[in-house]
């Protein structure tokens, strides 16, 4: 986007609608949207205190422990039904239906198994996470050039070798796209399993604000929470960048 | 038959044999980012013939087509259809596109008949015309297939059909046989050869092979590296009426292809 | 920031290898053999799960199926999809109807794209559940929320979809176009629409999968309505198969819906589709 001759960096009409934010808000056109600069005085506020802190490190631990889990079995599974049609046809099916099923279904079966604590929610994260990163990794190992599959076998790797040594570094670019929307969807995943949890973390600190009615309250944690995905999806946007080359070598 | 040389800047001196439908005058391009394609450039295309645009790759001999085309804006200069000065495309020109660029949601037939399709021309004329033009280039019973149904070489014959359906006075044609196999390639040339003869329009044609600037072209125009300006023009006067084996070993065809490879080598270092 | 069109991935299909005198491995290759097979498998180790059981709040398959049958004969199963299906059907048509065209216009036009992408680029990255709670306490428990829930969810990868879709109209079609002396009404008509077609759909279907997400997380956390209803209160009286039950039957029906849509796009929109069949 251009202006009179002068580039405008691409992000920067959100400082237009942070404008328009504060605008509506002071106008007090619904209850649903306060000032946006009331909302960041509170997000100070809420800094401060502890059960923020606490609820911060549950979010982190849960999110952190369950994208592991998504990311060590969905990679390898994806890798495996790149590389096998009887996997592949017994198994993409359960993937592309859980891809796009309403998984927020799902989240009181694990509620009712393994009770309300952070093992749900971890698991609620792995439920979100992981068909994307197993689906990419898919199509990460079907565009690995036959040639470097040839070229292994030709010098005697061993299937365990031809793994670790071509299929994971060929297949890197899609890996790392599928790993960047599993992130994504864990961080919803996340959110969703504290909101239906409820009792812990950002689920309790929901509760107590909206059973309050503090606006923005919720808005402060609203922030904190979307600009924690948006880190998430810019770092790993750079890290992807940065290996596309790996992708270079296929016909 | 002889093959003459003439040295530019002075296009209009060469004795041409027919009056300009196409004229070219200091043309430059430079892109956004200081890319110079083009350096004045002048030229002129005789009417009913096949000129070649022919130049080593990256030269901006495809910029000048699309500039002639209408597609592209040139930086400085002017480009005259007719004695009359063009800037947007018109319906006296029509362009073969390198990749076909046929969209892959329509019947052959709807392609072919694309361009009259976007002149309000009524359906059953416009199929009649388009089904006429694919007969011609050798697609009949392909009228309901769709692009992806067709080889590489099938494809650009839709494009051909599409440019022919128009009726336009001047066909360009962008490398369109660069995506198609060698064999392809050369039924494809003495189709060429053929729609010249029998369709009495303007072709305009860029290659970066000397083969097949030399097989097709009435005249090639050899373009230096970029900036490209006109480096030579040439002649080509081959019997063109005689089986395609005899022309491809006729010494007037091995002389050109041997003097153009000559000029051209001095721009690969 | 990627701007990678989410959901269009080329459906690889590999070629059955060559191979005389394999017939019987080939049969146990064939895909319907082994999507059986895959099926069946998953069945028996929930039937196994349940029986053992692994745990007192996991009944085995049989029973749950039972229960389906049951809600499907007692009419409940069906009225409660019926107040779910409402707000989501509006919220998904409001959504398509309103992405769309945002997402359309802001790949037409520069200035809309510079206005209007990154905030929907945040909304796509952002967990938006958690706008939830705030929308209830806006505004109330009923309908009117719903839908808000399943747009909000929804809308944000349809309007990328679209914008993603016009922005990559291939640069030759469009020349083409132009060549032929298209006017802006028939390059957008007759190239741009028709080429994004398949990306609009794709996130169409996308979209429709996170209304259900939302639709299913409102009733679960706001009002125990519809199938959020059935599974909140038979969870709280611990009628397990049930519960189960239900959420099998909406992640069913999200499924076949998303499915209809896919067939929809195929049987109207995509001749060429159905040509090479």
């Amino acid at each position: 986007m251009e202006f009179k001759g002068y580039r405008i960096p691409a992000m920067a009409s959100l400082v237009i609608w942070a404008v328009l934010w504060e605008i509506v808000g002071r106008l007090g056109l619904t209850i649903l949207i306060p000032p946006l600069s009331t909302t960041l005085e509170k997000l100070a506020e809420i800094a401060a205190n502890e059960s923020f802190w606490d609820a911060m490190a549950i979010t982190m631990r849960t999110f952190l422990w369950g994208s592991a889990i998504a990311i060590v079995v969905g990679v390898p599974l994806g890798i495996l039904m790149g590389r096998s049609v009887i996997l592949d046809r017994m198994l993409l099916p359960w993937v592309n239906t859980f891809i796009s099923a309403p998984l927020s279904a799902i989240v009181p079966v694990i509620m009712a198994v393994f009770g309300f604590g952070e093992t749900t929610i971890i698991l609620t994260v792995v439920l979100f996470a992981i068909w994307i990163i197993i689906l990419d990794a898919r199509a990460g190992a079907h565009a690995i050039s036959p040639s470097l599959v040839e070229m292994a076998r030709v010098y005697g790797a061993s299937p365990r070798q031809a793994f670790a040594k071509i299929y994971v570094w060929s297949a890197l670019p899609e890996i790392l796209t599928g790993i960047r929307l599993g992130l994504l969807r864990a961080v919803k995943g996340v959110i969703i399993g504290q909101l239906l949890v409820s009792v812990v973390g950002f689920g309790r600190l929901f509760e107590i604000y909206s059973s309050n009615f503090l606006m923005e309250h919720m808005w402060a944690l609203l922030i904190v929470l979307f600009a924690l995905a948006f880190l998430i999806d810019l770092a790993f946007g750079a890290i992807e960048r940065r290996v596309d080359h790996f992708a270079s070598s296929r016909s | 038959m002889t093959v003459t040389a003439i040295h530019a800047p002075t296009p209009a001196a060469a004795p041409v044999p027919a009056a300009p439908i196409v004229e070219v005058r200091n043309i430059s391009k430079i892109y956004p980012g200081g890319v110079e394609a083009l350096n004045n450039i002048s030229l002129s295309f005789p009417e009913g013939e096949l000129t070649s645009l022919l130049g080593p790759s990256g030269c901006g001999k495809t910029t000048l087509l699309k500039i002639i085309a209408g597609l592209l804006q040139p930086t400085a200069g002017e480009v005259l259809v007719r004695g009359r000065r063009v800037t947007a495309p018109g319906p006296e020109r029509s362009f073969v596109f390198q990749d076909f660029a046929l969209m892959p949601w329509a019947t052959v037939i709807r392609n072919a008949a694309f361009g009259l399709e976007l002149r309000g021309v009524a359906r059953s004329e416009r199929e009649a015309v388009a089904e006429k033009y694919i007969a011609s280039v050798g697609l009949k019973g392909f009228e309901r297939k769709y692009p992806h149904e067709l080889s590489g070489g099938m494809r650009q014959r839709v494009g051909l059909a599409r440019a022919l359906a128009v009726n336009a006075d001047i066909v360009m044609m962008d490398e369109p046989f660069s995506a198609v196999d060698e064999q392809t390639r050369r039924q494809f040339q003495e189709d060429l050869l053929r729609l010249v003869a029998t369709e009495r329009k303007t072709f305009l044609f860029v290659t970066h092979s000397i083969e097949e600037a030399v097989y097709v072209s009435n005249r090639i125009v050899l373009l230096s590296r970029r900036p490209s300006r006109v480096s030579e023009i040439i002649d080509v006067d081959l019997p063109r009426e005689s089986d395609p084996e005899q022309i491809r070993r006729h010494p007037t065809y091995l002389d050109a292809v041997e003097g153009i490879w000559q000029t051209l080598k001095h721009y690969l270092d | 920031m990627a701007l990678i069109a989410e959901g269009v991935r080329p459906a690889a299909a590999r070629p059955a290898g060559p191979g005389s005198g394999r017939s019987l491995r080939d049969g146990l290759q064939h895909p319907l053999t082994l999507r059986f097979l895959s099926f069946a498998i998953a069945l028996a180790a929930w039937e196994y799960a349940g029986r053992l059981p692994i745990s007192p709040s996991f009944p085995a398959f049989s029973e749950t199926f039972a229960a389906l049958v049951g809600m499907i004969l007692d009419g409940s199963l069906l009225a409660a999809f019926a107040v779910t299906l409402t707000p989501l059907a509006i919220g998904i048509t409001l959504s398509a109807l309103i992405g769309v065209g945002l997402g359309v216009l802001m790949g037409l036009s520069e200035k809309a794209e510079w206005f209007g992408v990154p905030v929907f680029i945040v909304m796509q990255a952002a967990p938006l559940a958690a706008l939830v709670p705030l929308l209830v306490l806006a505004y109330g428990i009923g309908n009117l929320t719903k839908v808000f829930v399943v747009c909000i969810m929804a809308m944000p990868v349809i309007v990328l979809n679209s914008f993603k879709a016009v922005r990559h109209t291939p640069s030759s079609l469009v020349e083409m176009s132009t060549s032929f002396g298209a006017t802006s009404a028939q390059r957008i008509g007759k190239i741009i629409l028709p080429s994004a077609t398949p990306v609009i759909f794709a996130g169409l279907r996308l979209g429709t999968a996170a209304g259900f997400v939302g639709a299913v997380l409102a009733e679960l956390l706001v009002t125990p309505t519809g199938i959020g209803d059935i599974i909140t209160y038979n969870q709280s009286t611990a009628d397990y198969p049930k519960m189960y039950a239900a959420i099998a039957a909406v992640i069913v029906v999200s499924v076949l819906f998303i499915e209809f849509l896919g067939w929809v796009e195929q049987r109207f929109l995509r001749p060429e589709k159905r040509a090479s069949k």
